[in-house]
């Protein structure tokens, strides 16, 4: 049974909150463990598939994302899109530093 | 004609007297006006800098200056130039007067941070000033490591806190343009319905809001390397120096957008009314400023050619600087399109906008042989890349800025600037910024480095004719100084519509009141339709 | 054009109080857009150089205390459901509650604050610190400068991190104030809305630094 504001703006339920918030203890267990197991070079893909959903997690419930106007999903698309232009383009460079074989190009 | 002993009716202007009506005034208009006064004080330092540039360089050696104080002298002229008065420019004195008008709303969504702003950019303005007195700085307006965190010995921290309060001004100018645009439009003014110039500065808005925060971090990493010696750009301590060049030219890059831009919008307002014709290919020109402000973010490694940025980088960066072009000549065909068949009137400010449009396009041309990896080796770090950019920047932003000056100056200051002063010093400005910066595309070509203070003597006559030029050019900016002075007491009164343009501004008074409008208007009617206006109502 | 005298809920720039809590909504996302842009300069400076020197940010991360950053991160957790559950008083008008989850928010903020400060007291015993004197990391050999670069963003990085936690910790106290002084109601809560916004933000920029700083390869300790 969802409550609302005297505005009609729907008001999440205490127990939505603590799943949640179980959910992102949770979470952090896991990466702290998972961490300690040797996966190579999917430790970070791990650490950060963690980590994303936790954001997740706070973005759409405590942030009441999943309750916003179109709006605020766009601008937060934009500015996650934004980060990684910034990442992306930037590791166009680094990522192909050593293609051509030749020392320092 | 009315003498200026008839009453005038409330306004903006006389709504209240004194100092804290002024400073501490939530007002958009009065905040633009504010931003006026200040950037038109950091334009004519900028340009003092400019001037003893241009004295120095009529002589192949150093002798007005050493090397070490030119250094200063034009990362000086740089830095105010670009931060403290480009990048605000339009937006903060057009922009905030006009933008709210133009939608219908009675001031920006967040009336307090719009001060906030201004007097962000003041402390920015002092910090740099102080840099400027206390000795300057000579790293160059880039700030490229390791010479500005481990080497220079000049004021670089208080310039680059400077820079860093300066940029929180512009975060939160964009932040409230964007808002008001999507939340404050009066009824039935719909997103296309909106005057080009609200497209132009909202497009800005959004590369403020996006691009400014990481030159802020970047500065920050700058002062914790140069305070605290913790070498992320040094190279002795496998830091690389290219890093920072990523994250300053990811911001940089979109600035010269958030300082074009704008001046687009101007010229679309200006060339619509001097040519009483809707402007071509209105979605075009919205969809074109988003556009820019897009790509804009994707080709900041053309400023990292020569450095030593992965080839392949380089390849992506080039073919996308390309891309960058089309929406911005997408805009100078559709003006264009826009005076066939006009009914065109050669007053000031479309005179200006005839000028940008010649400028801009020959300085975006030049973007492209810039685009050209082949050619940008040739060419970069030459003074090609200086007359290139300042074709687009006083060519371009300065020529829209006075254009909008000229046409929106009766409506914000409900006086007329004197007729005939005006053309003069358009010509003279159009002039004068051609002998400057002609000369220094073949300077550039053959040769002449950017940066230095003594040059070879075969390169002589090309500077002797580009500083002729600059001594015009500053005519071209001295005379309309003064008869805008001149015209808040003098000038003949302005009636609501002097130039019979559509448009919400138009429709109220000369100043308008303080709070736009008596009533919120409800919009009918398309952007730009001149069938509900009259012509040249004086 | 409504009447002179506005109120909180309906500034006079505003025709309808939904419309400023819509516009002051939205003005504080586009705020947080531009902090993820701050911080992301940072981040990407660390993905390039985890990028370049793993194995010396590998000893590095081992250096710092897992557990330690483990229930730091947990603390702030916490906080964040206290503060989601501030924001639910004041959407229903409930001012003690209110009062109540704002003061836990700000004593685990202040919690975490506590144990940072702990951490890098360690870093400065350790001669962890760049730029002092007698900086050394055991086990990377000669490779003391990409040690240096580790550390020097594991400070940046915390340290941006913990300014933005001070300011935070600065309004929840100024809205315990307000809050006391009966200025919210279930007409106007934006205030505390958006402040939890921005407390969001702030965990979410840890919930991202813990695994990156901490977590680097802890298998091979």
């Amino acid at each position: 049974m969802q409550e609302h504001t005297e505005s009609h703006e729907p008001v999440d339920s205490v127990m939505t909150y603590a799943l949640v918030f179980l959910a992102l203890i949770a979470a952090t267990v896991i990466t702290t463990a998972v961490a300690f197991v040797d996966l190579g070079a999917f430790s970070v893909v791990v650490a950060l598939a963690i980590a994303i959903c936790k954001m997740l997690l706070v973005v759409l419930f405590f942030m009441h994302v999943r309750h916003s106007a179109k709006l605020t999903k766009l601008v937060l698309l934009g500015g996650v899109l934004w980060f990684l232009i910034l990442m992306g383009m930037t590791y166009t460079d680094f990522g192909s530093r050593t293609w051509m074989g030749v020392p320092g190009r | 004609m009315i003498t200026a002993a008839v009453q005038q009716r409330e306004n903006y202007l006389n709504s209240s007297y004194g100092l804290k009506s002024w400073l501490l005034t939530k007002d958009h208009k009065r905040i633009a006006l504010l931003y006026f006064a200040t950037i038109t004080l950091f334009f004519f330092i900028g340009g003092i800098f400019a001037t003893l540039i241009r004295i120095e360089l009529v002589t192949p050696e150093s002798d007005l200056v050493s090397a070490e104080t030119y250094n200063k002298l034009f990362t000086m002229h740089g830095v105010i130039m670009v931060f403290f008065f480009l990048v605000p420019s339009i937006p903060a004195t057009l922009g905030n007067f006009f933008l709210p008008i133009m939608i219908g709303a009675r001031d920006l969504a967040f009336p307090k941070i719009n001060l906030l702003s201004w007097y962000l950019l003041i402390i920015g303005g002092a910090l740099a000033f102080f840099a400027m007195f206390a000795g300057g700085v000579d790293t160059g307006w880039t700030f490229y490591t390791p010479y500005s965190t481990s080497y220079s010995n000049t004021w670089v921290i208080a310039t680059a806190l400077g820079i860093f309060v300066a940029g929180f001004s512009s975060i939160l100018t964009g932040l409230n343009f964007i808002v008001t645009v999507h939340r404050m439009r009066a009824p039935g003014m719909t997103f296309f319905r909106m005057p080009l110039f609200v497209w132009a500065n909202y497009a800005t808005a959004l590369i403020q809001v996006l691009g400014t925060p990481v030159l802020a971090v970047t500065l920050v990493l700058v002062f914790c390397e140069r305070l605290l010696h913790i070498g992320i750009f040094d190279p002795a301590l496998g830091g690389d120096p290219v890093l920072f060049q990523h994250l300053f030219w990811f911001y940089s890059h979109p600035a010269v957008y958030i300082m074009v831009l704008p001046g687009m919008g101007v010229i679309s307002e200006l060339v619509s009314t001097f040519s009483r014709k809707p402007v071509y290919g209105y979605g075009m020109i919205a969809a074109s400023s988003l556009s820019i402000a897009v790509i804009g973010f994707l080709v900041w490694g053309h400023h990292l050619f020569v450095s030593t940025q992965s080839v392949y980088a380089g390849m992506v960066f080039s073919f996308l600087s390309y891309f960058v072009a089309i929406p911005s000549a997408i805009k100078v065909f559709n003006w264009t399109a826009t005076l066939y068949k006009g009914s065109i009137s050669f007053e000031t400010p479309m005179l200006y906008a005839f000028g940008f449009i010649g400028l801009f396009t020959i300085g975006g041309l030049t973007g492209l042989f810039l685009a050209s990896l082949g050619l940008d080796v040739h060419v970069t770090d030459t003074y090609f890349v200086i007359a290139h950019f300042h074709y687009v920047m006083v060519g371009g932003t300065i020529m829209a800025y006075m254009g909008g000056l000229h046409y929106w100056w009766p409506k914000m200051t409900g006086r007329m600037y004197p007729d005939g002063w005006a053309k003069l010093s358009a010509g003279i400005t159009f002039l004068g910024f051609n002998l400057t910066f002609f000369p220094q595309f073949i300077l550039g070509y053959l040769g002449m480095p950017r940066r230095y203070a003594a040059y070879p003597p075969e390169f002589q006559v090309l500077h002797v004719l580009s500083s002729a030029g600059a001594s015009v050019l500053a005519v071209g900016y001295l005379i309309p100084a003064i008869y805008f002075a001149w015209s808040l007491k003098y000038g003949p009164i302005a009636g609501a519509n002097p130039w019979g343009a559509t448009g919400l501004e138009w429709k109220t008074s000369s100043p308008p009141p303080t709070h736009n409008f008596d009533e919120i208007p409800i919009v009918t009617h398309e952007a730009y339709d001149y069938t509900t206006v009259e012509a040249e109502v004086a | 054009m409504h009447s002179e005298e506005q109120t909180l809920a309906l500034r006079e720039q505003f025709d309808t109080a939904a419309q400023q809590r819509d516009a002051s909504t939205l003005g504080m996302w586009i705020f947080l857009i531009t902090e993820v842009m701050f911080f992301g300069g940072m981040f990407l400076a660390y993905s390039i150089y985890r990028g370049k020197y793993p194995d010396v940010f590998a000893v590095a991360s081992s250096s710092l205390n897992v557990y330690i950053g483990a229930a730091n991160t947990v603390v702030l957790l916490c906080s964040s459901f206290t503060m989601v559950m501030a924001v639910r008083a004041s959407q229903l008008g409930k001012r003690s509650g209110i009062i109540f989850w704002l003061i836990l928010t700000l004593i685990l903020g202040m919690t975490f604050l506590g144990v940072k400060a702990f951490e890098w007291n360690e870093k400065f015993e350790m001669h962890h610190v760049p730029g002092m004197a007698g900086f050394h990391l055991d086990g990377v050999g000669t490779s003391q400068g990409p040690a240096s670069i580790f550390f020097s963003l594991y400070f940046a990085m915390t340290g941006l991190h913990a300014m933005h936690m001070v300011v935070g910790v600065g309004i929840l106290t100024m809205l315990i104030f307000q809050a006391k002084a009966g200025k919210f109601s279930a007409e106007y809560w934006t205030p505390v809305d958006i402040s939890g916004l921005y407390w969001h933000f702030v965990d979410i920029v840890w919930i991202f630094l813990f695994p990156l700083l901490y977590l680097i390869d802890r298998h091979l300790k």
